[in-house]
């Protein structure tokens, strides 16, 4: 049971995941569908940042001086030369990669949107349901 | 001389076709005919060089890892060659009077479709290995379509369409898996004499294969694949004459010969008993093919059964697996081949000069059409095999092959459906010989000359020779011309066919 | 510095930069141009990484001279190599002919926007073919896929937009997918590089982790190919788009996808995991079979030219992935001759089609009556393309389907064998259909006769020079097929390239693990 709660960051992943593609399958209002995508999308960022993060690691940011400062400051550096190789920092690069996945995930919301608006202007309605029924009645 | 030459002349007269145009078609038909002569004497010189033991090859052109396209001479192939070549000419003179007189449609596009379908014919015929065949084989059938389609009607149309169906399904379903099953099991796709698969391949995987050879060359026409050669008589007649009854199907049972020979290997095909289950189905075609052609009333479909009949005879020879079988086979090609032309010839001089398809409606042609229908007698001994036509010897060295391995009750079916061939063939010329012309008579006594007498016959040729020319209403003069000088090869070639003889000495069996 | 040394880099910088250019000029004409141009010199880069690529060398470009795995690298050996050259060699000779083709299917003023979507979309199809990251790759398919939706929606009515919506939440799901299996690739291994990943992927005991990371990109890449099942999408949006945007997707999206998921499978999991432990032949081969053969009934009963030759798209991705399947050098050299040969034979009828559609302003087969008649040179181009698709000698598509048959064949497939067979004639049939109405049926107007004449020349000759290549790859097929064998070595050699870096020196990751 403990190692079940322990693992409770990736089951809010995979809530968040089923519930994203429930809604993209289930919902027919085009909007809806998109957010849908976006809750989806950010279930995978969440994956992303938990598997960034190491047990009892801090964040990324250098903690004492880095090495060229040394010479100066004589024998107060081996005690932060120490902390530099004792200190645990958690995982950066799965941050930087979610960045970059969430500018994605930005822009393929406003691609989104931006189609679901000329939808709208075209069929008059962002229901699936009627513009399926309005491509049938009058197919191209 | 290098086989390759051969594609030159049905390849360079294309240009020229086109340059004379409608406009001029004198000059246009007298570029094909010396195409064909030019044609006529490179085979002639590869003759010469094959029947001394050599094999000219041209170089070979990789087209996949070890395959390549390349044309070699052998003896078979150069008979076929010869052949296809001479027909050619003869057929083109054939189709000045026919296309002319009954003012046919797009003649130029017929023409350099022919001369497409020549050249593959050619390269067919010289092919070195078995992709150079299949590619030949497609590309015989892509561009002979135009021509079964060419009246541009509705059942022209429907035939075309059964032409492609069975012809290209049957050579991408099963031919193209053949061959590439035999590049699979042996590395290679050459034909090399004694054949290149062994009997460590198993009899089971070798009749399998043979199988996929026979059925996947649809173009031999063996039942049930035989539907579109009966589809493809909707064609002008030239085409039906040169294509469907020699150019096309020919290629399929000379491709069958040449892989008995060169792929199989006589050998591997007699030990192993491969080819013995289609024996069966082919000696099939050959009775019911055979029957169904006396239901035909329409003058070119009994004419396409028979041919389909025809056929089936080579596929035996080619799956006897004796060589003497198969020489037999190679040389009924040929006999054949001029006497199932001379029919069709004078198939279209019938429809021509006296707008004719019917069977029925021949009554009493003979007086007015007299050398067209002696020539139409001659074809017919042709092809049942009755002195003084080639037929005889062809047929006889089948059934002299059929003693070699023991297959004894295939004599049986020739002789059977040789009987029938007097029954579906020489009907039409005693018909028209003999049967007043069609004003309202009473039938009786026909029956008695249907088949016994032969001796009236001749008697009444001879009669009919002599009587005056202004009574007859024959086809024009080209056509005319080609009719009295393919049925005349038929007679010379049983006078004289050793030149066939010795170059078919040159097969390496081994 | 050596010119010779930044071209991985310029593959993707040219396009890149050509983007912003076409909008900045906001004129249909000029960025017509800046597209032709930078598609030129495209081809002309990915010629020159194929002639360096082609004996088995291996060009790494590390971008920003960050060395890897910290750094992007750009990974190029032959199997890459000659994907980028089918892309951008597409992409010039579509473009050429965009030039009339786009301009009656795309309205004048969006012009120049539709020209910087083609580059940014084959800047993205470059990129994911060229990167040796992971996580790289999925950011230019993101890049790729944004542009594609935004092409597929200029199309000329309405169901377009449907179509690029659709497309957009199944595109984004499979890209997603792709990124959830590189996040658990990057938890196995610590490292985005692929050469690297290769290198240190522990795969003796099949760890869950990996074995999740495979499961997603499976999927994600099954959508982003087409691959039977997942294929729905592509039919609305082949049909839908712009016919010009068709021919350049038609060509170069699937295929790109289709060498992801060879790099992935061959490369980064190695063929012991992906084929031995994870038995990836057995799922995706019957889904290949599948596809190519329910695909090519299916395209059998199309009203629509257009979505008949999508169909058949389907079919044919499921003969490479059935070539792939083998994993045998003849298997995996006829896939990749058959992406080759696919994307010239598909691009050209998508062409052909586009001609018809320029006249006729529809492609409904049963109204192409009397097409042989008033469009000859367009309707020959069909038939020279369609017989191409069938696979007749002396075409490009004989030398893949000889070669496929031949690698069922030997490793003794008869059955697959056999289906391939039936799925050939059924295109037979399909594509039969079609040339018979245009030959023979008579013209449904009130006039009896279609009032339409030939294409433009600016759009025929491009097509032409697409049919020209595939005769020419059909009778000297070496030329393709020496390029295919050695990328089929290329993947079979397993692992891309030793660990970069001794796995203490790099950060260990992973909470909960």
């Amino acid at each position: 049971m403990l190692n079940f709660l322990a693992l409770y960051n990736y089951w809010v992943v995979i809530v968040l995941m089923m519930a994203g593609l429930y809604i993209m399958i289930a919902r027919h209002n085009l909007v809806k569908k998109l957010i849908g995508l976006s809750i989806f999308q950010t279930s995978i960022f969440y994956l992303y940042i938990s598997m960034g993060k190491v047990s009892g690691g801090t964040a990324p940011i250098l903690i004492g001086k880095i090495s060229h400062e040394k010479e100066k400051a004589g024998s107060a550096t081996s005690a932060a030369a120490e902390q530099i190789t004792t200190v645990v920092y958690s995982n950066p690069l799965p941050h930087v990669l979610i960045l970059t996945a969430i500018v994605v995930g930005v822009a393929t919301t406003a691609v989104g949107l931006a189609l679901i608006v000329r939808i709208n202007e075209e069929y008059g309605s962002i229901e699936e349901d009627d513009i399926r029924a309005m491509e049938q009645r009058d197919p191209v | 001389m290098n086989p390759l030459w051969t594609l030159l002349p049905p390849l360079a007269v294309i240009p020229f076709i086109l340059f004379f145009g409608e406009k001029r078609r004198n000059l246009r038909e007298l570029s094909i005919i010396v195409a064909g002569f030019v044609l006529l004497f490179i085979n002639n010189r590869i003759y010469n060089d094959v029947v001394q033991g050599a094999s000219p090859e041209s170089g070979s052109l990789a087209m996949m890892g070890e395959l390549s396209m390349k044309l070699s001479a052998e003896p078979i192939g150069n008979l076929f060659a010869l052949l296809a070549s001479f027909l050619w000419v003869i057929t083109t003179v054939y189709s000045i009077g026919y296309m002319r007189s009954h003012k046919e449609i797009n003649q130029t596009r017929f023409y350099i479709c022919f001369a497409i379908a020549i050249a593959a014919v050619m390269s067919a015929a010289y092919a070195d290995n078995l992709l150079t065949l299949f590619i030949a084989y497609e590309a015989l059938t892509l561009s002979t379509l135009p021509l079964v389609t060419h009246a541009g009607t509705d059942a022209a149309r429907q035939g075309g369409k059964t032409y492609i169906r069975l012809l290209m399904g049957t050579s991408i379903g099963l031919l193209m898996p053949a061959v590439i099953w035999t590049f699979v099991l042996t590395g290679t796709t050459d034909f090399e004499a004694g054949g290149i698969l062994g009997p460590e391949i198993g009899t089971t995987t070798l009749a399998i294969l043979a199988g996929l050879y026979v059925f996947g060359i649809g173009k031999a026409a063996i039942m049930p694949f035989h539907r579109w050669l009966p589809a493809a008589m909707v064609a002008p007649t030239p085409v039906s004459a040169l294509l469907h009854a020699v150019a096309v199907v020919k290629t399929g049972v000379f491709a069958l010969l040449k892989i008995a020979t060169y792929t199989f290997g006589v050998d591997t095909l007699a030990a192993s008993g491969a080819g013995e289950w289609i024996l069966w189905i082919a000696t099939f075609t050959v009775l019911a093919s055979s029957l169904i052609a006396f239901t035909k009333d329409n003058l070119k479909a009994r004419l396409a059964y028979s041919t389909v009949s025809q056929l089936s005879y080579i596929i035996i020879a080619a799956l006897l697996a004796s060589s003497t079988a198969i020489t037999g086979g190679a040389m009924h090609i040929v006999m054949h081949g001029f006497a199932k032309i001379t029919l069709f010839f004078c198939a279209g001089a019938i429809l021509v000069a006296a707008h004719k398809t019917l069977i029925s409606e021949l009554d009493g042609l003979g007086k007015t059409m007299p050398i067209t229908m002696v020539a139409f007698t001659i074809g017919s001994l042709g092809i049942i095999g009755l002195p003084p036509a080639s037929g005889l010897w062809s047929k006889l060295m089948i059934a002299q092959g059929t003693l070699d391995n023991g297959y004894i009750w295939i004599i049986a079916v020739l002789m059977l459906s040789t009987l029938l061939n007097i029954g579906y063939l020489l009907v039409i010329p005693l018909r028209a010989f003999f049967k007043p012309l069609p004003a309202p008579q009473s039938e009786d006594n026909h029956h008695s000359h249907d088949s016994t007498h032969a001796s009236d016959e001749s008697y009444d040729l001879l009669s009919s020779n002599s009587m005056q020319a202004a009574g007859w209403q024959e086809a024009p003069a080209p056509s005319l011309w080609a009719i009295v000088m393919t049925s005349s090869v038929v007679i010379l070639l049983f006078f004289y066919p050793a030149p066939l003889v010795e170059l078919l000495e040159q097969v390496q069996w081994r | 510095m050596n010119f010779f040394d930044q071209v991985p880099a310029l593959q993707i910088a040219v396009p890149l930069i050509g983007a912003p250019v076409c909008v900045l000029l906001r004129n249909g004409r000029a960025a017509w141009a800046v597209t032709q141009f930078c598609s030129v010199i495209c081809t002309l880069l990915s010629c020159m990484l194929v002639a360096a690529t082609r004996d088995g060398t291996v060009i790494r470009y590390e971008l920003g001279s960050w060395s890897a795995p910290s750094g992007i690298e750009y990974y190029v050996d032959i199997v890459n190599a000659s994907v980028l050259l089918v892309v951008s060699f597409i992409s010039a000779i579509v473009c050429l002919y965009a030039y009339r083709g786009a301009e009656k299917e795309i309205q004048q003023d969006k012009h120049y926007l539709f020209y910087t979507g083609w580059l940014l979309c084959i800047t993205g199809l470059l990129g994911i073919v060229i990167t040796g990251d992971a996580f790289n790759a999925f950011v230019f398919l993101e890049i790729s896929s944004l542009a594609t939706y935004l092409l597929i929606s200029l199309g000329p009515d309405r169901n377009s937009l449907t179509a690029a919506f659709r497309y957009l939440i199944m595109g984004s799901i499979g890209a997603s997918f792709i990124l959830i299996g590189v996040g658990f690739l990057f938890a196995a291994t610590g490292s985005l590089n692929m050469a690297d990943i290769s290198a240190r992927i522990p795969i003796a005991d099949s760890p869950r982790t990996v074995l999740v990371a495979f499961s997603f990109l499976t999927v994600g890449l099954m959508i982003k190919a087409a691959i039977f099942p997942l294929h729905a999408w592509l039919a609305n949006a082949y049909h839908y788009a712009p016919v010009t945007v068709t021919a350049l997707l038609s060509g170069t999206a699937t295929k790109v996808s289709l060498y992801l998921l060879l790099r992935f499978f061959f490369n980064v999991f190695g063929i012991q995991f992906s084929f031995g432990q994870m038995l990836l032949n057995y799922v995706l081969l019957p889904a290949a079979i599948a596809g190519f053969v329910l695909m090519s009934v299916v395209a059998l009963y199309q009203s629509d030219l257009r979505r008949m030759l999508a169909y058949s798209s389907v079919a044919q991705i499921g003969y490479i992935v059935a070539g792939i399947c083998l994993v045998s050098p003849l298997g995996i050299s006829a896939g990749i001759v058959h992406i080759i040969n696919h994307a010239l034979i598909k691009s050209a009828l998508f062409m052909a089609t586009g001609c018809i559609v320029y006249r006729l302003g529809h492609a409904h087969i049963q109204s192409l009556g009397g097409m042989a008649k008033q469009m000859p040179i367009t309707t020959a181009a069909f038939i020279a393309s369609g017989l191409s698709l069938i696979g007749v000698p002396l075409t490009a598509g004989f030398i893949s389907k000889f070669n496929l048959i031949a690698a069922m064949l030997e490793q003794g497939w008869w059955i697959g064998a056999a289906l391939i067979l039936a799925s050939s004639l059924m295109a037979t049939l399909y594509i039969g259909r079609v040339v018979e109405i245009m030959i023979f049926r008579k013209p449904r107007t009130s006039t009896g006769t279609l009032e339409v004449n030939e294409a433009p020349m600016q759009m025929l000759i491009p097509l032409w020079l697409l049919i020209a290549l595939s005769i020419v790859f059909g009778i000297f097929g070496n030329e393709t097929l020496s390029i295919a064998s050695a990328g089929a070595e290329r993947l079979l050699t397993g692992p891309l390239a030793p660990a970069l870096v001794p796995e203490s020196a790099y950060l260990s990751t992973g909470a909960g693990q």
